[in-house]
């Protein structure tokens, strides 16, 4: 599973990187997590809100950090 | 008339909360409400707990309709348009943004890339830490609902004024590069549930909360010291109505601040019952909130020179109007 996280070192991007890598081990996956902070790179995902979270290419949230229990759900579809 | 005035003194300044907790003080710890170090507690307790339930309640309600408004939405109602009324727009718009500003720099990204004129893109990114819903309400509770309406007016005002100028000034090519580059597809649109809006509203809460409680805590700190303990004559020695330097003053130390609007709000407070002029403090909070060295540093990065410090030049210059205003006219309103 390749998990993207995209955003300008601000505390709520640090937190999303926090708890995506925190809930991804607890469910025991295997998975790959690259922090984006080059604006560059985050514009050519389109999206207009930070923190994003972005599992095998798909974006699903953005602009907000989602509750442990909402990860859970986001990880344990994809 | 009687329901609005109760609604003013009982909801939005919690007058009610004041007197529990005098009462608490007086009876309970059964200390005296004229002893200087009293007042400052009861001042501290009072104001705290206050900013804290309108911040909770404020947020809340706030993020349950800004989820209508997300910036893509914004983007494709700002498209149709175009001149002064984008503008207008814009700055409207602007005050419905979520509260973080890390998102400030991709909106700014978005918007440009998608073909909307600078001017109009700042005119957003002004409004949008300046005026949201919340600092009007609190702006209400400590002020009064005239002041709070034309501190909005004031924000927008200058909003529409900053994009024009930058629109006028042809700043379009003073944006990196890389910004404008590559035309980006539209995100796919997340669609939300009320149940989602719940969530979001309420983490929403947590977040802002656990960021800015501690500003809260110091402002009100600053607050309650200016409030009983600074004399009255060295603050008007500094920063008094009759200086032509005062609102210069107060603009020129909160630019580099990085403070939230409640944190801001209580040393306002605190000034004007100093006597201090409403627009000097105003004028502060302004300059506290909407210009930062560190949102500055940010937007550095997709802008160029020219065009970052026209952007502060024209907020500053517009914030310092703003307080010169509100001092020759504030006794219309207060």
């Amino acid at each position: 599973m390749e998990i993207k996280t995209l955003g300008v070192s601000c505390s709520k991007c640090k937190k999303l990187s926090e708890r995506t890598e925190r809930v991804a081990k607890e469910l025991g996956l295997t998975y790959c997590l690259e922090k984006v902070t080059d604006l560059e790179e985050i514009m050519s995902y389109s999206v207009m809100t930070t923190p994003t979270l972005i599992v095998d290419g798909v974006i699903k949230a953005s602009g907000n950090v989602p509750s442990e229990y909402e990860l859970k759900e986001i990880l344990k579809e994809a | 008339m009687f329901i609005f005035e109760w609604i003013n003194s009982q909801v939005l300044r919690m007058d009610w909360l004041s007197d529990l907790v005098r009462f608490f003080i007086q009876n309970i710890l059964g200390q005296d409400m004229d002893m200087k170090v009293v007042a400052s507690i009861h001042f501290f307790i009072y104001d705290v707990i206050k900013i804290f339930i309108l911040l909770t309640v404020l947020v809340f309600v706030i993020s349950y309709i800004q989820s209508y408004f997300p910036p893509e939405r914004t983007k494709k109602i700002l498209g149709n348009m175009s001149g002064l009324k984008a503008k207008f727009v814009a700055a409207l718009l602007g005050t419905l943004t979520p509260f973080c500003s890390c998102s400030s720099i991709p909106i700014f990204m978005g918007f440009t890339n998608s073909g909307l004129p600078v001017g109009v893109t700042f005119s957003f990114l002004i409004s949008s830490p300046l005026v949201d819903l919340a600092s009007v309400i609190l702006l209400a509770s400590i002020f009064n609902w005239t002041i709070a309406l034309l501190y909005v007016g004031a924000g927008i005002v200058l909003s529409i004024m900053g994009g024009l100028i930058i629109h006028i000034l042809n700043m379009d090519k003073y944006v990196e590069g890389f910004v404008t580059e590559h035309r980006i597809e539209d995100s796919k649109k997340i669609i939300l549930t009320r149940k989602d809006r719940l969530s979001y509203s309420f983490e929403q809460v947590k977040e802002v909360f656990l960021r800015v409680w501690v500003y809260v805590l110091i402002g009100v700190g600053i607050g309650a010291l200016i409030h009983n303990w600074i004399p009255e004559d060295m603050i008007i020695m500094m920063i008094g109505q009759e200086h032509w330097w005062s609102v210069l003053l107060a603009t020129v130390f909160g630019i580099p601040i990085y403070a939230d609007i409640f944190g801001t709000l209580p040393i306002a407070e605190a000034f004007v019952n100093k006597g201090v002029g409403l627009g000097t403090s105003l004028s502060f909070m302004m300059s506290a909130t909407a210009l930062s060295i560190p949102s500055l540093v940010m937007l550095k990065r997709v802008v160029k020179m020219p065009l970052l410090v026209l952007f502060t030049l024209i907020v500053t210059t517009g914030i310092i109007i703003i307080g010169y205003l509100f001092n020759n006219f504030s006794y219309l309103v207060i």
